[in-house]
């Protein structure tokens, strides 16, 4: 991004506009794309320095083949219920004939609950759906049902998927609401003097539309929840095997026996939420054509 | 009946968000057998590990903001005004910590800055309060990028910059007098969000192994049962008053942006 100079001459009188860079460009140089150009290198070397793909293959390994497999199937399945979800509570606030005054606070929430992610937010689920939790205990004494004997256990995947969801969520309202407030009321009345129904209006005109703009959002939601590590930790310790929890124990103990292992684990969650970002980045430029 | 859809689907969704919250405060208040109390708030409250951790993360949010606010402005203002074609590039750079998961980059902080390198930063504990403060201010760089930029987009950064310099201002006294007011809500708001986001950050002051809020909580929920309900609320409200704030500050621009 920095170049020399083109023009020694013009640097004669001033120096050159590119200086003015020089403080971000070192600072993201140095507390970024170092450390992650080092992960990446690092997971091509021998602990000696030589060049491997040794790493990559011990990837290759039973638990951490699993623990990519439960990452990808929480990311997968939090993002896409949290889409759902979310999409269809902003659908009701925005497009439902809900009330305007809604929405100020809506959003506002929104904000609040979608960086209320970490340790306590597992803490306020714990308080609410754990063995003694508010609504555990009123289920049971209440109405009898024992969640626990119905297997329901908050400490295992689909607990964590519950968790999830309460950052998720909101998230996905955030980022689409405005795509709702961007479809037109005139693509609506033209649809409906075609004759088209309601139905046929969202199946035509308006999913085509926001599809780009969904899938988008289910690609960074998948991402959210791919990197994030604090809520899981602060829940089940540091035994739950998924790769962000396996890599935080690899790095505080060398759990793999083998420090470069490390590397290519981290390289791995870089592939992943570096694909889903760069395909979310390229489905908003293409969204923004129709809803700006 | 679409109407009604449209309430149900709004009370559902309130109900899954609310029951959590409610779940936490009724628990952090029944420390006490048989009533309500607030003993797990005072008993947080008057633990000194909590004093210690909150105040120490408390100022580790003070200078991210601080060093953010002057990495930041700055980079977008000179971006806006000299250097337009480097824009897409700048942003690219300052979206990627969302890509790159913070456990990815706290593990090459660990690599990179460890006693045997070129730059032995985790060596003493000084060193690593810095280098946890970047790592801060990088988490916190797509956020407040983000709001400053917004900001520089809604005045005339060339004109105003003229003006300055016809009157012979400087550059530092062009951004601190000039630029930095006219942005300072996209500041603010960018100020809070990184408050927020470094009171309860857990992984990189974890891994470099800081005496800071997020570790604090986490250890204290592994220990205890109703302390860290409490904790939780107070966690919630720190973030609900930061979003708050920031509200606050938006609509206190848009008044004055309306009188003008």
């Amino acid at each position: 991004m920095i170049e020399p100079s083109p023009a020694r001459g013009r640097a004669r009188r001033q120096p050159p506009y590119w200086l003015g860079l020089v403080p971000f460009g070192l600072f993201t140089l140095l507390f970024l794309i170092l450390p992650t150009m080092k992960i990446v290198v690092g997971a091509f070397q021998t602990p000696g320095g030589g060049f491997t793909l040794d790493n990559l293959r011990g990837l290759n390994d039973p638990s951490i083949l699993s623990s990519y497999w439960t990452s990808i199937k929480l990311s997968l399945v939090t993002a896409a219920i949290g889409c759902a979800v979310g999409f269809s509570v902003a659908a009701a606030v925005i497009l439902g004939g809900l009330p305007r005054w809604i929405r100020g606070p809506l959003l506002t929430f929104s904000g609040v609950a979608s960086n209320f992610a970490g340790v306590p937010l597992a803490f306020a689920f714990l308080a609410t759906i754990g063995p003694v939790g508010l609504v555990t205990v009123l289920l049971r004494t209440e109405l009898g049902i024992d969640l626990r004997a119905m297997g329901f256990n908050l400490l295992s995947f689909n607990g964590l998927v519950i968790v999830y969801l309460f950052f998720q969520i909101p998230l996905m309202i955030l980022i689409i609401a405005p795509a709702l407030d961007g479809l037109k009321r005139e693509w609506r009345e033209a649809a409906s003097i075609l004759g088209a129904s309601g139905l046929q209006y969202w199946r035509m005109v308006a999913l085509p539309i926001l599809f780009p703009s969904l899938l988008g959002t289910f690609a960074l939601l998948f991402a959210n929840s791919f990197g994030a590590i604090a809520t899981a930790f602060a829940l089940t310790g540091p035994q739950l095997n998924i790769v962000p929890i396996k890599l935080f124990a690899q790095i505080r103990g060398d759990v793999l026996g083998n420090p470069n292992l490390g590397y290519a684990l981290a390289f791995g969650m870089i592939v992943i939420t570096g694909v889903a970002n760069g395909l979310y980045i390229w489905l908003r430029v293409r969204s923004e054509r129709w809803l700006k | 009946m679409k109407l009604l859809w449209a309430w149900a689907a709004l009370f559902v969704g309130l109900l899954y968000f609310f029951l959590p919250l409610l779940g936490m405060t009724e628990f952090s208040l029944k420390m006490r057998r048989g009533e309500y109390s607030f003993d797990a708030y005072a008993k947080v409250l008057a633990d000194p590990r909590f004093q210690e951790t909150f105040s120490y993360s408390v100022v580790m949010a003070l200078f991210t903001i601080v060093f953010g606010v002057l990495l930041v402005v700055p980079t977008a203002y000179w971006v806006r005004l000299k250097l337009p074609w480097a824009r897409p590039y700048v942003e690219f750079i300052t979206l990627l910590p969302l890509v790159i998961p913070a456990i990815v980059i706290v593990f090459g902080y660990i690599r990179l800055y460890n006693t045997s390198s070129w730059l032995p930063l985790t060596g003493t504990a000084t060193g690593t309060n810095i280098l946890l403060m970047f790592g801060y201010a990088t988490l916190a760089l797509p956020y407040m990028y983000r709001a400053v930029d917004t900001g520089l987009r809604t005045i005339d950064v060339a004109t105003l910059t003229e003006a300055a310099q016809s009157l012979g201002a400087g550059w530092v006294t062009i951004l601190a007098r000039v630029i930095l007011p006219n942005v300072l809500t996209a500041v603010l708001s960018g100020a809070f969000l990184t408050f927020a986001i470094v009171i309860g950050e857990f992984t990189l002051a974890a891994l470099l192994d800081r005496p800071a809020f997020g570790p604090y909580m986490q250890i204290l929920g592994a220990n205890r049962a109703y302390e860290p309900a409490a904790l939780a609320v107070i966690a919630f409200g720190i973030t609900w008053a930061c979003m708050g704030l920031i509200q606050l500050v938006n609509r206190f621009s848009k008044h004055s942006r309306a009188q003008r």
